[in-house]
C-alpha cells in the first residue's frame, strides 16, 4: 500500500547540501572504494614477479605512461585524505572532540559539527592535495 | 446601536473594517511564490508528479502556511500532516528545497529562493502526498527501551523521589527535546541505504537513557544496539545534527554511546 521512499546511492551523490561533514563521508566512502579497488590491482600487479623478470618489467612500465601518472597521483591523494579523515573519525568516533552535552539554546548550533572537526577535514583535504601535488612533482621530474 | 442594526444619528458606517484595511495593506505588500507539492497516492499511482501554485507570502508566511493556503483554496487533495504549528509535535516534517526541515518552523522568506519544492521526506513509506508513515520510527524508538529502567520503584514509602544535580541534567537534557518529527532518519545516508538501521532518533535517545544517572539499564540497551545495523553502522556524516530543529545533536550522542560500548566511558 505505501511506497517507500528510499534515497538509496543518490542520496550520497549529493553531498553539498548538508555541509562539509558530508563531504568528507563521500569522500571517505569514494576514497575508500578507490584504495580498495587499487589494492586488489596492487595484488594483480605483484603477482607478475612470479611470471619472470620481464612479465614484471612490461607491468612496470604501464605505470611510466601519463595515465599511469595520473593514476598514481590519484592513488597517493586518496590514502592521504582516508588516513587523515579516517584518524579524524577514530577519535571522534570514540566520543572525543565532540563537546559536550548542554541545554540546547536556540539557534542550535551542534556541538558534534565544531570548529576542530570542520578543521581536520579541511586539513585532511589540504594534505591529501599537497602530497598529490609533492607526487607530480616527483613523477614528473619537476 | 439601534435594535434594527442601524447607526444612531451622527455616526457612519466605515466602508471598510480596520482588520480589512490591514489585510488589504498586508496583501499589496505581499511577495509571490512558486510553490510546487508532490503528488503521490500509492493506491492509484506508480510514480509522484509535482502541481505548481502561485503563492503570495510575507516575511512570516511559513511554508506550512503556504500548503494550507493551497489546500484550502485550490486543491483540497493535499495530504498533509500538521498539529501544533509550532514546531513542538514534529508531525509536518518534509523535504522544503532539497533538505528536510519541519514546514511550520520553515519561513519562505528565509529560503531565498522563487521556487519552493515540498516533497515527502526520505527514508519513510508515503501514505498520501507529504504524509509518511512513523511506524518504523516509532517501533526503534520503543525497541531502545526509551524510560528508566530501575529494580526498585521511583517512589516507595521510605524513600523520596531521585535527586540529580545540574550537572547531572545537563548529561542527558540535550537529548530528551527530540520531538520524534523523523528529520534526522531523513537526512541520514546510512538510513538511505540500509533500511534495518536502527537510525539516528533511535539511538540518541539510547544515550539519553544511557547518560541518565536514575537510570539502570545502560547495559540492556547498548546489548540491543550492538548489533550489525546498529550503531556500528553510524559513519558520523552529521547530517542528523545539521537538520534537527531542536538542538538535539543525535551525532554527539552516537559517538558518546560509542564510548560506552569500547570502554572509554563509565
Amino acid at each position: 500500500m505505501e511506497k517507500d521512499r528510499k534515497e538509496g546511492i543518490k542520496g550520497m551523490a549529493n553531498p553539498g547540501r548538508y555541509g562539509i561533514e558530508r563531504v568528507a563521508y563521500w569522500l571517505m566512502r569514494i576514497t575508500g572504494l578507490g584504495l580498495l579497488f587499487y589494492f586488489i590491482g596492487h595484488i594483480y600487479e605483484t603477482s607478475n614477479l612470479l611470471d619472470g623478470k620481464a612479465a614484471w618489467n612490461s607491468m612496470l612500465e604501464l605505470t611510466q605512461t601519463t595515465e599511469g601518472h595520473i593514476f598514481l597521483t590519484l592513488v597517493i591523494g586518496m590514502c592521504v585524505f582516508h588516513t587523515g579523515n579516517g584518524i579524524r573519525l577514530m577519535i571522534g568516533q570514540a566520543g572525543f572532540g565532540l563537546g559536550k552535552p548542554s541545554r540546547a539554546d536556540y539557534p542550535y548550533t551542534p556541538s558534534s559539527l565544531n570548529m576542530k572537526n570542520k578543521l581536520c577535514i579541511y586539513v585532511s583535504i589540504g594534505l591529501a592535495a599537497l602530497a598529490m601535488m609533492y607526487g607530480l612533482g616527483v613523477m614528473y621530474d619537476v | 446601536m439601534t435594535k434594527d442594526g442601524a447607526l444612531p444619528k451622527g455616526f457612519e458606517r466605515p466602508s471598510r473594517s480596520p482588520s480589512q484595511e490591514k489585510y488589504e495593506k498586508v496583501k499589496s505588500s505581499s511577495k509571490t511564490t512558486t510553490l510546487r507539492i508532490s503528488k503521490f497516492n500509492p493506491e492509484s499511482d506508480s510514480t509522484s508528479t509535482f502541481s505548481e501554485f502561485k503563492v503570495h507570502y510575507q516575511r512570516w508566511t511559513t511554508v506550512l502556511d503556504a500548503i494550507l493556503e493551497v489546500k484550502s483554496n485550490y486543491d483540497h487533495s493535499i495530504g498533509v500532516r500538521y498539529s501544533c504549528r509550532q514546531a513542538t509535535c514534529g508531525s509536518c516534517g518534509m523535504i522544503i528545497n532539497g533538505k528536510p526541515r519541519l514546514a511550520c518552523f520553515t519561513k519562505i522568506s528565509e529560503l531565498d529562493s522563487d521556487l519552493v519544492t515540498v516533497e515527502p521526506m526520505n527514508n519513510f513509506p508515503i501514505i498520501r502526498d507529504l504524509a509518511v508513515g512513523f511506524e518504523r520510527l516509532i517501533a526503534t524508538h520503543k525497541r531502545i527501551k526509551p524510560y528508566i529502567i530501575r529494580d526498585d520503584s521511583e517512589v516507595t514509602s521510605e524513600t523520596k523521589e531521585f535527586l540529580q544535580s545540574p550537572e547531572d541534567v545537563e548529561k542527558y537534557i540535550q537529548f530528551a527535546g527530540c520531538i520524534k518529527c523523523g528529520l534526522c532518519n531523513s537526512a541520514c545516508p546510512t538510513m538511505a541505504t540500509d533500511s534495518s538501521f536502527v537510525g539516528p532518533q533511535a539511538l540518541a535517545q539510547a544515550y539519553r537513557y544511557v547518560a541518565d544517572n536514575r537510570d539502570k539499564g545502560k547495559d540492556e540497551r547498548l546489548k540491543i544496539i550492538d548489533e550489525p545495523h546498529g550503531i556500528w553502522r553510524c559513519h558520523f556524516a552529521g547530517s542528523c545534527s545539521q537538520v534537527c530543529p531542536k538542538g538535539v545533536d543525535p551525532a554527539m550522542g552516537i559517538q558518546l554511546l560509542r564510548g560506552y560500548l569500547l570502554g572509554y566511558r563509565k
